[in-house]
């Protein structure tokens, strides 16, 4: 059974972010945003700023979601992209390993065609990233460290006193 | 499924408000939206009909603060309740690290809140998950009809696991937050 939540250690983070940056570099796209299955934004390059990343991670996911479904109802395992065309801006979405999938926001200062290709390689080898990451995820943690969270005993009780707070 | 970050030290947790149609929902995230303070939450996303019913999802980012050095936040989603939607609620239970079960308290909807909730099941079913294990809570919400279920009729049909319940009038924000407090909690016990 697949494990059930992603943790992202400090390592795999700087490696995967490294990643985004070139291929933000080598497609002069606006910005990049890496986001798992179920709506959370794992991490970003480029600028945000004008970007509610949190709305457009959960739409992404549900958009990415509605999709696949699609795509199964006309005999396809999944669409593995998706391109959603604006008249300045535009989304190009790609599924990664079946549980991350990667959106790059881009305009006219680049091509559909050049962001494909890119997307494609980054594709690949961040397949190869999360495969391990995942493995880890299963079989144990890096150097000792646990595998799954470690927050330690005492978060819940913290946890509990700030819910407190946002009900206030 | 919850992410945790530790290079940025961010965790997120997904929750969803399960129900039939017009129990609810969608009037639980709206009142948590008017109540909690700017800074605490994010925008409110309603994927909705013309008239107003859920045709996707609704969607709102609640902002905990942080606790022990993680940036904490949940993710309120709610899944479009009418039958014919089955395709989408599945969709909105991927990664649920937990469950509310709004259960519409009319004496004439008490049948499908049970359908509801065996369809909740299957769901979750398939995706390897079960009922029994998620964080799970139960809201007998619209308390103030007059066409009610007694508390104990709906226990007997509803909660057989037995799990935390509570009564509520979501609209005046009776038991709303009471119910999301719980489900957190577990939430959380379970992240720790």
């Amino acid at each position: 059974m697949p494990v059930e939540n992603l943790n992202v250690f400090e390592d795999d983070f700087w490696a995967i972010n490294e990643k985004l940056n070139q291929v933000l570099k080598s497609t002069n796209c606006l910005s990049v945003m890496l986001i798992d299955k179920a709506g959370q934004l794992i991490t970003t390059a480029g600028d945000i700023s004008q970007l509610d990343t949190t709305s457009f991670s959960s739409l992404c996911a549900a958009d990415f979601a509605a999709t696949s479904q699609l795509a199964m109802l006309v005999g396809e395992k999944e669409f593995a992209t998706l391109f959603h065309q604006g008249e300045k801006q535009n989304i190009y979405i790609a599924s990664i390993e079946d549980r991350v999938m990667l959106a790059v926001v881009f305009d006219t200062r680049t091509t559909l065609g050049l962001v494909r290709v890119r997307v494609k390689q980054l594709v690949a080898e961040l397949s190869k990233m999360f495969v391990e990451i995942f493995a880890k995820l299963e079989g144990g943690g890096p150097g000792g460290q646990p595998a799954g969270s470690n927050l330690g005993s005492d978060f819940a009780s913290e946890a509990e006193s700030e819910l407190d707070n946002l009900f206030k | 499924m919850s992410l945790i970050n530790y290079s940025s030290r961010e965790i997120n947790c997904k929750l969803v408000y399960y129900g039939c149609g017009l129990c609810g929902k969608t009037t639980n995230i709206k009142y948590i939206y008017g109540k909690v303070s700017p800074e605490a939450k994010g925008k409110l996303i309603s994927l909705a009909t013309e008239l107003d019913r859920t045709l996707f999802f609704d969607f709102l980012p609640l902002d905990l603060g942080s606790i022990k050095g993680f940036k904490t936040r949940f993710h309120l989603y709610t899944v479009p309740g009418q039958v014919f939607y089955n395709a989408s609620r599945k969709l909105i239970l991927k990664g649920v690290d937990g469950i509310v079960f709004v259960a519409d308290s009319q004496v004439e909807r008490l049948e499908a809140n049970v359908e509801a909730l065996n369809n909740l099941q299957e769901n979750l079913t398939e995706y390897g998950m079960n009922i029994e294990t998620i964080p799970f809570v139960i809201q007998y919400n619209k308390r103030d009809l007059p066409n009610i279920a007694t508390v104990d009729e709906m226990r007997a049909q509803l909660n057989k696991w037995n799990v935390p319940e509570y009564e509520a009038v979501a609209h005046q924000g009776y038991g709303v937050f009471e119910t999301l407090k719980e489900v957190a909690k577990k939430v959380l016990k379970n992240l720790s």
